[in-house]
């Protein structure tokens, strides 16, 4: 796996111009384009999505182990036992890349003292603007007031990180909780793994119907971003999204003149195409799980 | 030594000597003359020819065959002879056969039954011991010959019979005797008995409920004595009918070797048909939600912990769920299982507050978190949704791709 520590969260310094695909400045490409996500940040992202389809795949074939699609699957891929080693490789591939993430803001954060790790307008951490801009935002759904113009990450967008931080960690614990249970149970008590297992399932059901609907509108099937925001996958973002989505962001960049150090070249026809391909079959197997997560539901 | 030998052979010579009157070799010869003609037929087409070979060497090979045809006295004969009464000789077997199902069977057959016993034991005057492996009821032939009749669809239809001969033949006990010859192993009549065979409706039927048990620990003796120590054996014993026997959780005919994966995936519902609420518990447990899937069939299934024939309460120290013992119980899959781990609670329930108080409200506050958060985000994704299509609509003739 390339360098997926460097830059993972903030791409404001250290930008060099990664892809060196020079061939893609075709007649498109007019207009200035600028990074939003490093090939770190991009990295971290595909590792994630990637192994949560599969977490979120096997685990809802456990959970709903009694409907008629979890038995076929299982059948399909010779029983349980292969589900379950699936389930558990791709959370140890993920807990490595939430390690991963982690020491680097422990780094960038707490040792080197790097600004905007912690707060600021490129932090994570939520403040005062985003309180204004989820009710400002409201006012603007039903027409009571303007859009209000976003900063670097928006409020959806923190708390999507959060959930699905918390949800790493709980999911993560209470997993691990029960793959070692007689050694958990050294310091929980018993029950701590009947809570475990309600624990888990709950949060991942949380986290399965909260990424594969609101997620993917949110981010990618409203209108604005319709079919899909490619921004995640090529890192790169024209001047005049970058101005009509994130207003605030971009006039602090101006008025820092900063906004040089973020001028990229456009994204290469071949990493759009791929993008495409590899992001509708995301949300294609997402939705596929979303559906067959409702019909078990309904079924009972 | 001498002495000896030659008092041997005079008393082995007078015996042949005086056995020899008795011999009804010369009435053999007489009817054989005619009848050794094995393609003979009487008027209506129907073989009267005898096999002299075979039926010398039949169990009834030393009878005259006036003995069975007792109506015969000389020649020439009627056209039309009684028909041989084999109870003559045979009363006991005769008298089970007559109040078996067969017997009822035979009278509500439209044919009849010309000769019931003939139909397992086969040719008249064939007739072969049951210890000879040409006998159709040798133990290893037995299936195939009750199979005549028991694998017929039509007939088995006809009385309302399950067509249990494929059953059986693929079970464990069917595949002991049909393909590894196995001898002891249960064929049709060591449950069913042979010529007493009732209805496992009738008190006295070795295959009634109660008699399960007894019937199968004619063999199964050890786990029978375990059985009968168990809650279960003991309200048998007591007269309760619904608990169960053998045939309940093994099935009767298709029984499968009890640590197979059909096996294990099979039986967990049959113990849930009566203790359902430990079965609903049991079934939102990890055992349960990986069990089910197959391909993974060492998750603990009910007899795994309770034990399978002598289930003990917990309050009973010798049982596996009795607390003393139970780090050694789960410790049979959980190496390193220790006091604190065997708090965990197989039967569970996080929606009863009163038993479970700490998972019910664990429960509760994931509940309310992920209804909470997919309400809210549903309605401001909703929401946002709409507004952004009605600015885009509004700002189309401007061509504005974002709102």
């Amino acid at each position: 796996m390339p360098e997926p520590v460097e830059s993972v969260i903030q791409p404001e310094e250290a930008i060099q111009p990664e892809e060196t695909d020079a061939a893609a400045a075709g007649p498109e490409a007019k207009g200035r384009y600028f990074l939003r996500f490093t090939l770190g940040q991009r990295y971290l992202h595909a590792v994630l999505f990637t192994t949560f389809l599969v977490l979120a795949a096997t685990g809802l074939t456990m959970r709903f182990s009694g409907s008629v699609w979890a038995i076929r699957t299982a059948r399909l891929v010779d029983g349980f036992g292969t589900i379950l080693f699936f389930h558990k490789f791709c959370a140890l591939v993920l807990t490595l890349a939430f390690l991963i993430h982690v020491r680097e803001i422990v780094a960038r954060g707490i040792f080197k003292r790097e600004k905007g790790i912690f707060w600021g307008p490129t932090s994570m951490v939520a403040n005062w603007k985003d309180v204004k801009d989820l009710f400002g935002h409201m006012r603007w759904f039903l027409g009571l007031g303007p859009k209000p113009e976003f900063e670097r990450y928006a409020y959806w967008e923190k708390f999507d990180y959060w959930a699905v931080f918390w949800g790493m960690v709980v999911i993560g614990f209470s997993g691990y909780a029960m793959w070692f249970a007689p050694f958990f149970a050294r310091f929980l008590p018993g029950w701590a793994l009947n809570a475990a297992l309600v624990i888990h399932s709950e949060e991942g059901l949380l986290a399965i119907l909260f990424i594969f609907s609101i997620h993917f509108v949110n981010t990618h099937l409203r209108p604005d971003s319709f079919p899909m925001d490619m921004v995640i996958f090529t890192g790169r973002e024209s001047e005049e999204e970058f101005k009509s989505r994130r207003p605030e962001e971009y006039q602090r960049m101006q008025s820092e003149g900063k906004s040089a150090t973020r001028i990229t070249d456009a994204p290469p026809h071949w990493l759009i195409n791929f993008s495409r391909v590899v992001g509708f079959t995301a949300i294609l197997i997402g939705l596929t799980l979303l559906i067959l997560t409702l019909s078990a539901y309904i079924a009972g | 030594m001498k002495t000896v030998s030659s008092f041997a052979l005079t008393f082995f010579v007078s015996g042949v000597f005086l056995a020899l009157p008795a011999r009804p070799l010369h009435a053999q010869t007489d009817c054989l003359s005619c009848h050794g003609d094995p393609t003979m037929q009487d008027a209506g087409g129907h073989s009267i020819g005898v096999d002299a070979g075979k039926f010398h060497a039949s169990v009834h090979g030393s009878l005259a065959c006036t003995n069975c045809h007792a109506d015969i006295k000389g020649y020439p004969h009627p056209d039309q002879p009684a028909a041989v009464q084999c109870e003559t000789c045979h009363a006991d077997e005769a008298a089970g056969l007559s109040g078996s199902v067969h017997a009822k069977a035979g009278e509500q057959s439209p044919q009849g039954t010309p000769n019931a016993c003939l139909t397992c034991h086969g040719n008249q005057h064939e007739i072969v011991p049951k210890t000879n492996p040409n006998s159709p009821v040798y133990p290893l032939n037995i299936p195939k010959t009750c199979g005549a009749c028991h694998a017929n669809a039509d007939m088995a239809k006809r009385y309302g019979l399950n067509n249990v001969y494929a059953t059986y033949i693929d079970s464990i006990h069917g595949f002991a005797i049909g393909r590894e010859g196995l001898l002891v192993a249960a064929n049709c009549t060591s449950c069913h008995g042979s010529h007493k065979i009732l209805s496992h409706s009738d008190p006295q039927s070795s295959t009634y409920r109660t008699n399960i048990p007894g019937t199968c620990g004619t063999c199964h003796v050890g786990i029978n004595e375990q059985y009968q120590q168990g809650v279960h054996g003991k309200a048998v014993a007591a007269g309760n009918k619904d608990a169960p026997v053998c045939t309940d959780c093994h099935t009767a005919h298709g029984i499968l070797e009890p640590t197979s994966a059909d096996f294990r995936m099979q039986s967990t519902p049959v113990c849930g048909n009566c203790h359902r609420d430990k079965f609903s518990t049991y079934r939102d447990t990890f055992h349960s939600q990986l069990g089910l899937l197959g391909g993974y069939v060492e998750t603990a299934r009910c007899w795994d912990c309770h034990e399978a024939h002598d289930v003990l309460p917990a309050s009973d120290p010798s049982s596996p769920i009795a607390k003393a013992n139970l780090v050694k119980t789960c410790g049979r899959c959980h190496a390193g299982a220790n006091a604190s781990f065997v708090e965990y609670q197989p039967h569970a329930n996080a929606r009863n507050r009163r038993l479970n108080p700490a998972l019910y409200y664990i429960r509760l506050f994931m509940n309310l978190l992920l209804a909470s958060v997919l309400t809210f985000f549903l309605l401001h994704t909703f929401l946002w949704l709409v507004r952004s299509r009605f600015q885009q609509v509004k700002n189309k003739p401007a061509g504005g791709k974002n709102a």
